[in-house]
Parts: C-alpha cells; sequence; structure tokens
C-alpha cells in the first residue's frame, strides 16, 4: 500500500532534501509510524501526546483530516498526505 | 533585505487597513526571493491579537505555487494595536524558514509602519526594507 507523503521545507532536513517521500499505512496513525522508522524523528514533529499538532495541517488528497478522522483517518492505496505546517500567530 | 515593490506593499497596506480591527494575513508568492504575486488570505481566526489562515485555503495557494514553481517569499500579517514586531506567537509558529515575515501595524490612523524579518528557530532578525517603483 503505497502513500506519497508530500514535505514542507521546514521538515525536509528529515527527509535528505526530499519533496515527497512513499510511506505505508491503512491509517494515518500507522503512516506516520512508518515514515518514523523511514525519518527519525519526524513523527515529532506531527503528533503530540496521541493527536496531530495544533499547528500542523495534515490533508489526505484534498480534505484536511481534521474533518474526516484525525489519526484514525483510513488511507487507500494511491493516496496523497499533505504535511504544510499552518501559517498562524498572534 | 526585503526588496519590494511600492504596488505589492502598498495592497498589504490597504488589505491591512481593510480588515482593521483584525489581523489581516497573506502571502507574496515569487521565484528566486522575488515577491511577485499578490495572495490576500482569510484570516480564519478573524481576531484582532491572532491569525491563521484557512487550511482549505492554504493547501489550495500552496498548491498553486507548486505548480508554478512559485515560493511563498512574503508572508504578512497586521498588528492593529501595537508594533510591527514579531510576538511570541509569531515566533512559535513560524514555519516557513525562507520567507520574509512582514508586519504591518495600522494602530495609527495616519501612519503605517511596515517591517520585515527573518524567523528562523526561534529568533528573530530584522531586515531592511526597499522599495523600488
Amino acid at each position: 500500500m503505497a502513500i506519497e507523503v508530500r514535505i514542507p521545507t521546514i521538515l525536509r532536513n528529515y527527509t535528505d532534501g526530499a519533496k515527497a517521500v512513499a510511506a505505508e499505512g491503512a491509517t494515518l496513525d500507522e503512516l506516520i509510524t512508518n515514515l518514523e522508522s523511514r525519518h527519525p524523528g519526524i513523527k515529532d514533529r506531527l503528533v503530540d501526546q496521541g493527536s496531530l499538532r495544533r499547528f500542523v495541517n495534515v490533508y489526505l488528497n484534498d480534505e484536511d483530516v481534521r474533518f474526516l478522522g484525525g489519526l484514525g483517518t483510513p488511507l487507500s492505496d494511491g493516496d496523497t498526505v499533505t504535511v504544510l505546517p499552518a501559517v498562524a500567530g498572534g | 533585505m526585503l526588496t519590494i515593490s511600492k504596488e505589492l506593499a502598498d495592497r498589504i497596506v490597504a488589505h491591512a487597513r481593510a480588515d482593521h480591527p483584525d489581523e489581516a494575513c497573506g502571502v507574496i508568492a515569487g521565484r528566486n526571493g522575488v515577491p511577485e504575486r499578490f495572495i490576500p488570505m482569510e484570516n480564519a481566526e478573524r481576531s484582532p491579537t491572532f491569525y491563521r489562515f484557512d487550511s482549505m485555503e492554504q493547501l489550495r495557494v500552496w498548491r498553486e505555487m507548486d505548480d508554478r514553481d512559485e515560493e511563498p517569499v512574503v508572508i504578512y500579517h497586521s498588528h492593529t494595536a501595537t508594533e510591527a514586531y514579531p510576538s511570541r506567537t509569531d515566533i512559535s509558529y513560524a514555519s516557513e524558514p525562507d520567507a520574509h515575515y512582514v508586519l504591518v501595524s495600522t494602530r495609527d490612523d495616519d501612519e503605517v509602519e511596515f517591517r520585515s524579518y527573518r524567523i528562523l528557530e526561534g529568533v528573530v532578525t530584522e531586515e531592511e526594507v526597499r522599495f523600488i517603483p
């Protein structure tokens, strides 16, 4: 089950500069665990205490996973997951 | 140093004035560090003290930039009651290491503050702004 994960500039130090990497998983949670085994350290930038970090946006194809099922969102072969840090401040 | 056309700078200020007293935010996309395409964004928070790009709009705009080989050269937002200097939250959420973070203050009706910064791993460095015709 190959899923393309698009990596933002700020996290490319975990992927040797790659803009997109392949990973596997039946859910977003599994995908991130798989990603961590290939690119150690990246999980901590996405997940905090068992849920997605508040200021990281993760999209499954064209949808924000917050409106799907968060970390439990099911994935299918050929899906694209996009990570974008939220642009926010005060 | 940020080099930006007077026209683009004026559009940032006009957006900030229009949304006052809420904070306004947006992007100027470009290539090779040259700001070119003005993209005002929705402040999903609609707040005088906080801003956040709408996540769906951000995905659309970031994809469009990717397709056009652009990058977010400038990320701007306004402060509506305080000076144009990055707040603690601005610093902790800054996540585009190559962007110029432009801050505009609309606290004064007549005068506008327009300043630019690099924000890298929690360190703020103010830079000179050069306006070109």
